[in-house]
């Protein structure tokens, strides 16, 4: 049994697992059934001046035939009076001590009223605060969310105000709709920000139904962009996450999100930097209870590894991402089809002959069978075949040994940049 | 159960038709199949499990590749879960109730149960600890599925467990009275071992009441758990049930896993008499062995028979004759003391009896013969009355009495579980009620001894 304890920037919880600022933490009632289950922290649903709602407000992607494959929503801010969350984390506290509770802060971009609203969470007993830059939606509209946090200069200047009177560690969540996320993390180190946590919601529409032409969701027909969340966002999160734990100017703690559906995203999310993940999506699918194979899983992860704690996760492939300018040009891997285990539905091949590099033949061995055979020599190695391929095992990718030394492409330049008159071996 | 198909049998390998005949789901279909559960709320397939595994719980396990977790999940509600994936009737219990009966297929949490322990087996995983001992001790009499189950509960809770197993091995019918076909040795085996890895001491070839008598194991022990199940085949009453050939259905599928595939039955006749699932057991065990015509004979018709609905499948897969009405009258031998013939009477169905069943009644002179070179008699389980009276335990007709709450019999340092509480009428003694049992008589032994119950680590 490994040590599952989280400790970000200060902020201490008995697992890796919290539910994020969205409906399932929108009052005491549902974060103490959390806790229960036995998730490891909360931020509440984000604080600020109570907001009226829509009705209906959530919308999902199926694909396939599988549901909530993605999530949208239009919902705002908690539509609760604050003093009604402040008693109920309060008594929520009380009753789960070492459960971590954060804060989710959302206010107009003052100076007066961030220190108001962080002087009274603070009051009742958080163990930390989030800083709500990224919901897009909304309050964007009203100058705060997403608006704020798409402009730098508003995340340094509001992190700020926030770290001027907050005791308890300052976590700035970020949003994704902005052209590089490193802008704002590093706006909100400079803040002051104790840790930073992403993603927020990515702008969205669901979709829009064929027969009404109303978009999905719709308000009594009309619809505006919501924020997206849930499996399908996973790469783009994961992505955020690694180029900030990557930036020599973003050393604070990241908490990671976005698609988080299991332990083993949290692994992912985890060893590309982050230290903790928050979850929505899929608790909002399943119920809070999905926390118990998160907490087991990781904790067999972890036992299989030979890990102790679960904090020796974290940033442990950090090192592995970079530039495409670092990458080998010369190394080179082919397909090989295992045509014991190919069912011959030859997708591979077309895959590859309308959209690759023309490389898998159909061909006949010698007792009349079909098979499909990789030209290894045309094989650009981009994983296509193997990708579409609806069989365990039919596919391998493979080393193929060319010979020739690691090269990058900024190896490549600096030496054509060296030797502008020598005649070298260069790849063209 | 469902899919339970045969194979096609050789004449040539007899060996290989004792092959297990459902070859399980690779990763992939397990993979796609697990994410089609529903991971329902307060899901009814929980409910319709006897042991309560926590079906959506270990199938959310193996969605998330969590399967040591996957496999504990299972095997904390129920030690034989491994068995249980292969032999339950599935389509009565959890897939007959899944939701998805109403909207598309049932998932098949059997097949997954089975994907999950398979994985625990083959990565030879130790799934528990035993309990920190709290100085106390239990015999377990008898190490079937009843006295795995209490064994592996009482060692987790911190008891001193010791099992005594009559049998070469324990396992009990999981062991030696279940199909190779459907249950492969190691499964039960690997079952074994578990409890024994939580410091079980199984005493085999070790009769209670022979070997040791059951006045000492009061003496030695601070409780006993009765887990002996159910005997051999009962008499059948009729004449020539002595000669050569004539076979107790029991010891005829013992006989199966016991040893290599003998081919004495190899292109014979046999006749099967019964219609419970033994029935079907010895009737497929037959065919395995090459036997050219099994035939099945019962004295009532289809709708009365006791088999499920995919044992009956599996046997006429098998090519098993079945004779309904048909009351056998008297075995028929040649000079040499060998079966030759099943003198039989034809029946047809009268009133309702006391259990509800019409009574089978003799159409008059309708007697003829059916040839067999041997005949195996399923026709239900004898009890082991002489045994529990010699315990001194009161019993009614071979079933202990116990108390519905304590679990315990007349006697207050004895508990009993299994086939041997089992009174006629409740349906179809099953492995996983066996299990269920155990649990429950090791919580009532713990509650009985321990002032404040602990939970099981």
């Amino acid at each position: 049994m490994a040590d599952l304890r989280l400790n970000l920037a200060g902020i201490e919880s008995p697992n890796p697992f919290w539910l994020a600022s969205a409906p399932p933490t929108n009052s005491g009632y549902q974060v103490q059934r959390a806790f229960e289950a036995g998730w490891g922290g909360a931020v509440w649903k984000t604080l600020g001046d109570p907001i009226l709602n829509v009705s209906s407000r959530f919308a999902a992607v199926s694909y396939g035939g599988k549901r909530v494959a993605g999530f949208n929503n239009i919902e705002l801010i908690t539509d609760r009076p604050l003093e009604v969350n402040l008693k109920e984390i309060y008594e929520t506290k009380k009753r789960f001590p070492d459960h971590a509770i954060i804060a989710s802060l959302m206010v107009e971009p003052t100076q007066e009223k961030w220190h108001e609203i962080v002087k009274r969470v603070e009051d009742v007993g958080v163990d930390g605060l989030e800083l709500n830059f990224g919901c897009p939606h909304g309050m964007a509209e009203r100058g705060m969310g997403a608006a704020s946090g798409q402009v730098p200069e508003l995340v340094e200047k509001q992190t700020a105000w926030a770290k001027e009177v907050a005791q308890t560690p300052v976590i700035v969540k970020l949003t994704p709709n902005i052209t590089d996320i490193t802008f704002t993390a590093e706006a909100a180190v400079n803040g002051g920000a104790d840790a930073v946590s992403m993603i927020n919601t990515i702008n969205s529409l669901a979709g829009v139904d064929l027969d009404s032409w109303d978009t999905v969701p719709n308000v009594a027909g009309k619809g505006a962009h919501g924020g997206y969340c849930g499996p399908a966002v996973k790469p783009i999160a994961l992505n955020m996450v690694a180029e900030c734990a990557r930036h020599p100017k973003i050393n604070v703690p990241i908490s990671g999100m976005g698609g988080v559906s299991s332990w083993r995203e949290a692994v992912e999310f985890m060893l590309m930097g982050a230290t903790g993940v928050q979850v929505c999506t899929a608790a909002m699918h399943h119920g809070f209870s999905i926390v118990e194979d998160m907490i087991d899983g990781l904790d067999n992860y972890l036992d299989d590894k030979g890990l102790d704690s679960v904090m020796d996760l974290v940033g442990k492939s950090v090192e592995k991402y970079s530039d495409w300018g670092n990458l080998d040009l010369n190394h080179q891997v082919v397909a090989k089809i295992n045509n014991d285990v190919c069912i011959n539905c030859n997708k591979c091949h077309i895959a590859c002959e309308d959209t690759s590099h023309q490389c898998i033949d159909m061909l006949k061995d010698d007792k009349g069978r079909d098979i499909l055979k990789v030209r290894e020599e045309d094989c650009v190695g981009c994983n296509l075949c193997s990708i579409v391929c609806p069989v365990d095992g039919a596919i391998d990718m493979v080393e193929y040994a060319n010979g020739k030394p690691p090269m990058t492409w900024n190896e490549r330049q600096a030496a054509i940049g060296a030797t502008p008159s020598c005649n070298v071996d260069l790849i063209k | 159960m469902t899919q339970l198909k045969s194979k096609g049998i050789s004449l040539e390998n007899l060996q290989v038709n004792f092959n297990e005949v459902h070859d399980g789901l690779n990763a992939q279909e397990a993979m796609e199949e697990s994410n089609r559960c529903l991971y329902c709320y307060d899901a009814p397939c929980i409910k319709a499990c006897p042991t309560s595994i926590d079906i959506p719980k270990f199938i959310k396990k193996i969605a998330s590749g969590n399967l040591k977790g996957s496999a504990a999940t299972i095997m904390s509600s129920n030690p034989v879960g491994a068995t249980c994936a292969r032999v339950c009737p599935t389509e009565e219990l959890c897939e007959g109730a899944c939701v998805l009966n109403h909207s598309t297929e049932p998932i098949l949490i059997g097949d997954l149960q089975r994907f999950a322990t398979d994985w625990a087996i083959k990565n030879e995983q130790l799934l528990f600890k035993p309990g920190e001992k709290n100085g106390m001790s239990i015999a377990v009499i008898g190490g079937g599925p009843a006295g795995l189950s209490t064994a592996r509960e009482l060692a987790r809770f911190g008891y001193d467990v010791t099992i005594f197993e009559a049998a070469e091995e324990a396992g009990g019918l999981d062991t030696y009275g279940i199909v190779s076909f459907r249950l492969p040795q190691e499964i039960s085996r690997w079952e074994v071992d578990q409890v024994e890895k939580l410091d079980v001491k199984i005493r085999t070839n070790t009769a209670v009441g022979a070997d040791v008598s059951f006045e000492e194991l009061s003496e030695q022990f601070d409780a006993i758990a009765l887990t002996i199940g159910m005997g051999h085949v009962p008499m059948l009453g009729i004449p020539g049930e002595d000669l050569t050939g004539v076979h107790d259905a029991i010891d005829f599928v013992k006989e199966t896993k016991s040893g290599p595939i003998t081919d004495e039955l190899l292109g014979r006749r046999v006749v099967v008499i019964g219609a419970g699932n033994t029935a079907i057991d010895a009737a497929t065990c037959a065919a395995r062995k090459g036997a050219e015509d099994v035939k099945i004979v019962y004295r009532r018709t289809r709708k009365e028979m006791t088999a499920y609905e995919f044992e009956y499948d599996f046997a006429k897969q098998d090519d098993v004759q079945f004779h309904w009405l048909t009351q056998p009258v008297e075995v028929i031998g040649n000079e040499t003391g060998h079966v030759t013939h099943l003198k039989c009477v034809e029946m047809k169905l009268g009133a309702p009896d006391e259990d509800g069943r019409k009574r089978p009644e003799p159409v008059p002179e309708s007697e003829f013969l059916m040839e067999a070179d041997a005949v195996i008699k399923a026709i239900g389980q004898t009890r082991y009355t002489d045994l529990i009276e010699s315990f001194g335990l009161d019993h009614e007709g071979g079933v202990v009495k116990v108390d519905p709450v304590t679990l315990k019999t007349s006697q207050s340092n004895v508990f009993a579980a299994g086939d041997v509480i089992f009174a006629k009428g409740q349906g179809e003694a099953m492995v996983v009620t066996a299990a269920q049992q155990g649990k429950e008589v090791a919580m009532a032994i713990h509650k009985q001894l321990s002032p404040t119950p602990t939970a099981a680590v």
